[in-house]
């Protein structure tokens, strides 16, 4: 681990993205995200030893592309952007979770839908985790809720991605990214050598040449190719599920369930609860892909109360994992705003 | 028996899905010929579009990388900006660079991207059945554009090798076709200087290679070939429109 | 006699070959390859192996060889 520091998520994020060996960002500025990609040119500017490499694409659109060239090569590269942004690079999710293209993209969520808002939100559950692309691809996405974790999860995200050669999303908000915490850097983390790296476009020397293509040769070879990503997926799906549990020692017949930011609210409103007397738990998914359906499976007869900075994606997800989805209830902020601890504690006990 | 002229080593086997006559075959070939005679193939990394050329990886014994519709600039800065040791080629046709995409050619050029960039005007959108593209003439019959393109619904044709000239960051753009032997001979000069360029660290070149599409433009092969050499490079006059590389030798 | 070897399956019949041979030495053959076109034969006889054929063929269909002898 590195050094204890009082800095801004975004920021804190960054320089853990460059610790672990993403020398190269390709991204366009949007709220609340543009601090990744001035830090990264801050860095290339005053810390040229870091050998760090920022473009800044003329839209979304490039940078996700330019990513996928990029980490083609068996290089660690990023973009980061915000739901606007994320939209515009459906096209390279599908075509890098296809590719095997092992990207990291760093999703900052604001308020939608259009233009919207630039405070927190968790309304691009649906596109990150269900995946706005077309055909069927997915994406490992996870989602801090704290600057530490953001940091953690950051470097993470590079291993996960070459190791499954599988895009991975970090999905954060506002809130997380613009926030100051405590947090300790983590280390310098070596990335592999790109010779390494499954199907890496270095130049063939000594080897069969590598190609990146995804096109289809008739429906029998499609069929096969997609087959293939399915394994893929089922391999993910058996080995990256992560979720925290709080509180649920004793057995509560209430039990929250958020992400992200509102996640700490929740944990505060969890508190009150329990210094009065309620037996409140938690469980907060951290891979919203996969789905840790396993941590809902067999809890018959609870309420389960999910919060969510949306109309209600991560919501659903929750009714197909439990046993009964009648004993799922939902609290929603729209907008932009964050709801304070009290207000969930309101929602807690409409549920007794 | 001396060997005047045989299928260029870095050439798979496969045949190609262009239709007879095209010119993808004849510059793809050139191509071929330049990884040999410059050592390319081990360390080449070639970036296709999508169109008629999109399964050209296929034709190549190295390392490829076929791009989304329009992003094979976008994909090739990352590539090249990744390892800037590699030769990276950017392959594109009208469709593709002109229309879907237009930004990203132009801001590779306007970073100047170390890399080579061919672009194949055929003047109609081939792959996908004959519609019109951003290079087709005026009049032009395209399934698009029935009776012909007409510039007050359709815009004026593009003209890519005098736009990237205007560019800073691009070092060589010249025009060229294939039509004839000495075309041939011409453009792979052309080929060569900017894939030499490359090689020699400067900006982007730009090779932009009049091209007949028989299928598209629903004539014979030979009438294609004559089609180019009395029309489209009417429209698109044929030369040299920028060589900063002169000046600094 | 020089010689220009056709890999007659490869031919598409877009007729390059036969109409940049400066000296004419390659004709429209009478036998459909395997997808479906009719591959150009060759006459030796004014061969110069210039190589032009090939050169314009976009399928390299054909070989060119100088008798050296």
């Amino acid at each position: 681990m590195g050094e204890k520091v009082f800095m801004q998520g975004n920021q804190a994020m960054t320089e853990s993205a460059i610790r672990a060996g993403c020398k190269l960002f390709f991204g366009y500025p949007i709220t609340p995200s543009s601090e990744v990609p001035e830090y990264y040119a801050n860095v290339m500017e005053t810390r040229p030893e870091e050998g760090v490499m920022f473009i800044q694409a003329e839209t979304e659109v490039a940078a996700f592309n330019m990513v996928a060239g990029a980490c083609a090569t068996g290089h660690r590269a990023m973009t980061a952007t915000s739901g606007p942004g994320f939209d515009l690079g459906q096209e390279a999710m599908s075509f890098m979770s296809a590719g095997d293209i092992p990207a990291v993209i760093v999703e900052v969520q604001r308020p939608g839908p259009g233009d919207g808002e630039i405070l927190a939100a968790q309304g691009d559950y649906f596109s990150a985790v269900k995946g706005g692309g077309h055909g069927d691809y997915c994406n490992l996405v996870l989602a801090p809720y704290s600057v530490q974790e953001m940091c953690e999860l950051m470097q993470e995200s590079f291993d996960l991605a070459q190791k499954y050669c599988n895009p991975v999303v970090l999905l954060t908000d506002a809130t997380l990214a613009k926030m100051r915490e405590s947090v300790e850097l983590p280390g310098y983390k070596e990335a592999p050598d790109p010779k390494t790296v499954p199907n890496a476009l270095t130049g063939c020397k000594g080897r069969e040449p590598h190609k990146m293509a995804t096109c289809g040769d008739g429906a029998v070879q499609w069929e096969e190719f997609n087959a293939r990503l399915q394994e893929k997926y089922a391999r993910i799906a058996a080995n990256e599920v992560r979720y925290k549990e709080y509180n649920m020692d004793d057995d509560p017949d209430i039990i929250l369930v958020a992400y992200g930011s509102v996640a700490r609210v929740c944990e505060s409103a969890m508190k009150l609860a329990r210094e009065e007397g309620i037996k409140v738990g938690m469980i907060r998914p951290i891979s919203l892909w996969p789905f840790p359906d396993v941590a809902f499976e067999g809890k018959r007869g609870k309420k389960f109360l999910v919060v969510e900075l949306s109309a209600g994606q991560m919501v659903q997800d929750v009714k197909l994992a439990v046993d009964d989805k009648r004993d799922v209830h939902f609290f929603g902020k729209l907008g932009g705003t964050t709801p304070s601890p009290k207000v969930v504690l309101g929602e807690i006990k409409k549920l007794l | 028996m001396k060997a005047i002229y045989e299928k260029p080593q870095v050439f798979t086997d496969a045949i190609t899905t262009y239709c007879g006559g095209c010119g993808h075959g004849i510059v793809g070939k050139l191509i071929a010929e330049l990884i040999d005679e410059l050592d390319l193939r081990e360390n080449g990394i070639l970036v296709w579009p999508i169109g008629c050329s999109c399964l050209s990886d296929r034709y190549y014994n190295m390392d490829a990388f076929m791009s989304l519709h329009g992003r094979a600039p976008a994909s090739a800065t990352g590539i090249k900006r990744a390892d800037p040791s590699k030769f990276v080629l950017c392959y594109q046709g009208d469709g593709d660079m002109v229309s879907e995409g237009m930004a990203e050619i132009m801001h590779a050029a306007i970073r100047s991207e170390k890399f080579t960039v061919i672009f194949i005007n055929n003047a109609i959108y081939g792959m996908t059945g004959g519609q019109m593209a951003p290079t087709t003439l005026e009049g032009q019959y395209a399934s698009t554009a029935p009776a012909g393109r007409k510039e007050l619904n359709s815009g004026y044709p593009v003209h890519m090798a005098e736009i990237m000239g205007m560019m800073p960051g691009v070092c060589y753009s010249e025009r060229v076709t294939i039509t004839s032997p000495g075309a041939v001979a011409k453009c792979k000069n052309a080929l060569r200087k900017g894939f030499q360029n490359q090689l020699d660290g400067k900006g982007l070149s730009f090779i932009e290679i009049l091209s007949p599409c028989p299928t598209g433009w629903k004539m014979a092969p030979l009438k294609a070939m004559e089609w180019v050499d009395e029309v489209v490079s009417k429209e698109y006059p044929l030369g040299l429109i920028k060589d900063t590389t002169k000046e600094e030798n | 006699m020089n010689l220009v070897k056709i890999n007659a399956d490869r031919c598409k019949e877009c007729g390059y070959c036969i109409k940049f041979c400066p000296k004419a030495c390659l004709s429209k053959g009478d036998k459909i390859n395997k997808r479906g076109y009719y591959a150009p034969v060759f006459d030796a006889t004014n061969c110069i192996a210039c190589g032009t054929c090939a050169r314009m063929c976009p399928d390299t269909v054909l070989s060119v060889y100088k008798d050296v002898e």
